[in-house]
């Protein structure tokens, strides 16, 4: 009765040649493949130009040009700028005078003028009485400085100051650009790598040259110390509850549901949690990296449990029941045979959310780690934890909120410095995992 | 500091009790450890347990309930007129306990006697230069309630402590002295030991619900704070948000809403096709090697943190887009920070939590779907579109979600990328601003925070907590009731 053949929509073809409806069928096919080509491209395009933009902004963040000049203090001039009122300005005219003659040695054009070369390197004579003070047996003697340029004339090496944009005024004049070219013609003024950058402390919104990561490198440091002995062995006894001894019951439940839940709220209410309990309730320190730590581990407590619950679940049950067979209680067959078999996994996660928890910014703006707290080194482990201080993503921040366009470099020299962190510590935890990963 | 010698003193006597009462279980027994029910370890863990414990429990809560006891007793103290207009309990208490802490340091270092400190007809001014000599930050003048007061909180502040200390310690000898007589070979040591540990796990495991308890506790207490000093009719009903620390602030929450919502929209317009095709890809067509690259590469984007991501959007997108879109080119951008800006970083950002939670899912779909749709002559995107899509809808919903939650809740990029500006505008080209910049800008200035303007990022954090937490309860209740009908 019903006969497929019949029926008039029948379709006429041969399987050799391709039909108009086939043929569009496999265009639409080859657009769809496309799409998701397409997709994959834009997102590998978008992590390309994220690098390319970071190193190449950052990268002149690690040099700096630097005016080298070799200069000798003889003893009576030493003893004569020691004796004056304005002790290093006398040194500054010492200095003048030795770099005038030494520009002229290398053939120099362009007229030298104290007011130039102090627009460009800026006042030398603090540096140097600072340096002779300390060196009294280097007086004498040919001593070769690296001063650095005004953050206005490393721009104008950098690239980041035009010529055109230059007018004059008290910090810089057009023809003080004639000058640096001559003098970096000329090899005295050179690219050095810059370790005030790698060393130094935050300085003032006026000095972006003298701004340094150093100080909030060691604030991280402290706070991922605090991070990492608290959320290491709170996760794991939390994980260990969850995963071996909960019972099944409304508890349990409410607890895993919290987890999953932290795991997902804003880590900017982590911070307010921050501010209200642990400075307004419990009145600890403002911006004290004690207090920062203590946020980020309630951060990352969720992450580092919920990656030691997975390795503690792949630890095959034959293990607990072998220790269990052989007289153990249920508590020894865990702590001694079922932890340290998780333990590889454990300390990957542990390290993932270490890393998580060093890029995050927002939460420590909240409890006072901005950037400018980070002005001195902590001068001991008591003080490391409690003194104020900054953290790499905040003090880049900071640079970041300034205006002024010598700090920008910074910002990205020190997004560079944070992704090597990162970089570091997820490589230890692939080697990690591949070192000790056991398949069962 | 000695809170910390006390804890290492308990420790010091835990760690004795340890050494006695193993060997007192192993005397019981004749040295045999055979004859003992639970291993030598056990009894000794059990006494310093029993040392440690219940001393240090009481410590942590007399730590706690002190301050609140002792503030609260000199407040009570303290003449009605104290509290000045404009002033608040608070903020006389902050400068009693601040007062306190000068003359402690002031005595610490030797700049005041500790019978002048303590003296209640001291005088006000000598007080001052004294403390202020001794380097301690002190308002201008003291005025005498505020002195006496600050003198009966040290006072009280002493006794506190060395009631504490006399009480742990005596708990710390009393439970070694329990621990010590139950130190024979018939004590059940083991199972006491491992019933202590459970509860320290049990503690743990609760450190989450602690976290969140905490969470919603500072942000109700001070939100309620808020409304009680600004009408929530105001915050919830306003159009204008212009915050001023003269007073008179128009604090509308509208602005900061649209502004959130404007911004997430375009991210996730940007996240949401690209993620989703690259998951397709992936999951569907990639051969294994591509999937190997293109899988952790696209995973990198979600490992790096949102300050990169903030000064990519400030210094290279932003430029980028007023080259384009700004008075040089179509004129319709005015600064690099808005909205475009913030949302396309974002939408970066946001690539890797869309493909691979959907990538999960798709590869949950059973193969006997797609064979069929195969088996029935469909090509691979129509099975694509029309069998396994479909089948996956609700759990890419769920990731859809999640990525929304996330960009709701992110702060970095449009503090950095967003503007400042809160308006109420259609133009994507517009600076804006969010919930998240501004609980960052009102609480980073020097504003005290009893103030409405300070306030107001905490009923900000509220709202955002709700909204993220509505989002994320629904998308995993989604993605949970999606997995229940496949496994």
């Amino acid at each position: 009765m019903t006969d497929a053949s019949q029926s008039g929509a029948h379709h006429r073809g041969s399987l050799l040649t391709v039909d108009a409806r086939t043929r569009k069928r496999n265009a639409a096919e080859a657009r769809f493949r496309y799409y998701g080509m397409a997709a994959i491209l834009t997102g590998v395009a978008f992590l390309v130009v994220l690098a390319v933009s970071i190193v190449r902004s950052g990268l002149p963040a690690f040099t700096t040009m630097a005016v080298e000049v070799e200069f000798t203090l003889t003893a009576e001039q030493y003893a004569d700028a020691e004796g004056q009122l304005f002790k290093t300005r006398a040194y500054e005219g010492y200095f003048n005078a030795a770099f005038e003659q030494q520009l002229q040695d290398r053939n120099v054009q362009a007229g030298f003028d104290p007011e130039a070369v102090n627009r460009i390197i800026g006042n030398t004579g603090a540096t140097l009485r600072s340096f002779f003070l300390e060196n009294e047996d280097l007086l004498g003697q040919p001593v070769t400085f690296n001063l650095p340029t005004s953050s206005r004339i490393d721009g104008y090496f950098k690239g980041r100051l035009l010529r055109e944009n230059v007018t004059d005024s008290r910090f810089l004049e057009v023809s003080d650009l004639d000058l640096a070219d001559e003098l970096a013609e000329a090899g005295i003024i050179q690219s050095k790598f810059n370790w005030t950058f790698i060393t130094g402390k935050d300085s003032g919104v006026d000095n972006p040259g003298g701004a340094g990561i150093g100080a909030s490198v060691i604030g991280s440091f402290f706070m991922m110390l605090v991070v990492l002995f608290l959320s290491l062995p709170i996760g794991v006894a939390a994980s260990i509850y969850l995963e071996e001894f909960a019972p099944k019951n409304r508890i349990t439940d409410l607890i895993e549901v919290n987890i999953s839940n932290l795991a997902a709220v804003p880590s900017i209410v982590f911070g307010i949690l921050g501010l209200a309990v642990f400075i307004q309730f419990a009145h600890l320190p403002q911006s004290a990296p004690l207090v920062g730590g203590l946020v980020l581990t309630l951060m990352t407590l969720p992450t580092i449990i919920i990656s030691t619950r997975a390795s503690l679940k792949s630890v095959p049950p034959s293990i607990r029941d072998a220790a269990l067979g052989v007289g153990a209680s249920k508590m020894q067959a865990v702590f001694h045979h079922v932890l340290p078999l998780a333990m590889p996994g454990i300390l990957t996660g542990t390290i993932i959310g270490l890393a998580q928890a060093l890029g995050e910014t927002a939460p420590l703006l909240l409890i006072g780690m901005v950037g400018f707290v980070a002005r001195e080194y902590p001068d001991g482990l008591i003080s490391g934890f409690m003194d104020p201080n900054s953290a790499m993503p905040a003090q880049i921040y900071t640079w970041a909120a300034r205006s002024d366009g010598a700090f920008y470099e910074k910002a990205w020299g020190g997004i560079i410095i944070l992704l090597v962190f990162l970089l570091a510590m997820n490589i230890i935890a692939i080697l990690l995992r591949r070192r000790f990963e056991r398949r069962w | 500091m000695p809170v910390f010698w006390l804890v290492m003193i308990v420790l010091a006597i835990a760690i004795g009790g340890y050494i006695l009462g193993r060997g007192r279980a192993l005397a019981g027994a004749g040295g045999d450890s055979r004859h003992l029910h639970s291993l030598p370890n056990y009894y000794g863990s059990n006494v310093a347990i029993k040392a440690v414990a219940p001393a240090f429990l009481l410590m942590i809560v007399w730590l706690i309930a002190q301050p609140i006891f002792v503030s609260s007793q000199v407040a009570g103290d303290l003449p009605d007129g104290i509290v000045a207009d404009g002033s608040s309990m608070s903020l006389v208490m902050a400068e009693v306990r601040r007062t306190a802490e000068g003359i402690n340091a002031a005595v610490a270092s030797g700049a005041m006697s500790p019978e002048m400190a303590s003296s209640g007809r001291a005088d006000i001014s000598d007080f001052t230069t004294r403390l202020q000599d001794a380097g301690q930050i002190v308002t201008a003048t003291i005025t005498q309630p505020i002195l006496n007061a600050a003198q009966s909180y040290r006072a009280m502040n002493a006794t506190g402590n060395l009631l504490m200390t006399g009480l742990v310690l005596l708990l710390a000898l009393g439970g070694t002295v329990w621990g010590l007589r139950e130190s024979y070979p018939e004590f059940r040591a083991r199972n006491v030991v491992e019933a202590s540990v459970r509860a320290l796990l049990i503690a743990a495991a609760s450190i989450a619900i602690l976290t969140t308890i905490g969470i919603v506790l500072s942000l109700i207490f001070n939100t309620i704070e808020f409304f009680r000093i600004y009408p929530a009719s105001d915050f919830f009903g306003s159009m204008t948000w212009s915050p001023s620390f003269q007073g008179n602030s128009q604090l509308g929450i509208w602005p900061l809403l649209w502004g959130t919502l404007y911004i997430s929209i375009i991210a996730l317009l940007v996240a949401v096709p690209i993620g989703l095709f690259a998951a397709i890809y992936l999951s569907e067509y990639a051969s294994k090697n591509v999937r190997a690259f293109a899988k952790p590469a696209i995973e990198v984007l979600a490992g790096i943190p949102t300050i990169v991501y903030g000064l990519f959007a400030l210094l290279t997108v932003g430029p980028l887009l007023m080259g384009v879109f700004g008075n040089d080119g179509l004129g319709w951008m005015q600064s690099g920070t808005a909205v475009m800006t913030a949302g396309l970083v974002m939408g970066i950002m946001l690539i890797p939590f869309v493909s691979s939670l959907s990538d999960d899912i798709i590869n949950a779909v059973p193969q006997a779907m797609r064979d069929g749709s195969y088996g029935l002559g469909a090509t691979k995107s129509e099975t694509i579109r029309q069998v396994v899509l479909p089948a996956a809808l609700p759990g890419i919903v769920g990731a859809i979600l999640l990525a929304a939650s996330r960009a709701i809740g992110e702060t970095m990029i449009v503090v950095l990328g967003a503007g400042a500006a809160a308006r109420l505008s259609l133009n994507p080209f517009d600076a804006m601003t969010t919930v998240t910049a501004k609980i960052v800008s009102q609480l980073t200035g020097d504003s005290d925070f009893a103030s409405p303007e300070a306030l107001v990022a905490f009923a900000l954090g509220m709202t955002l907590f709700i909204i993220t937490l509505g989002l994320n309860v629904f998308a995993l209740y989604i993605v949970r009731k999606y997995r229940e009908q496949y496994e």
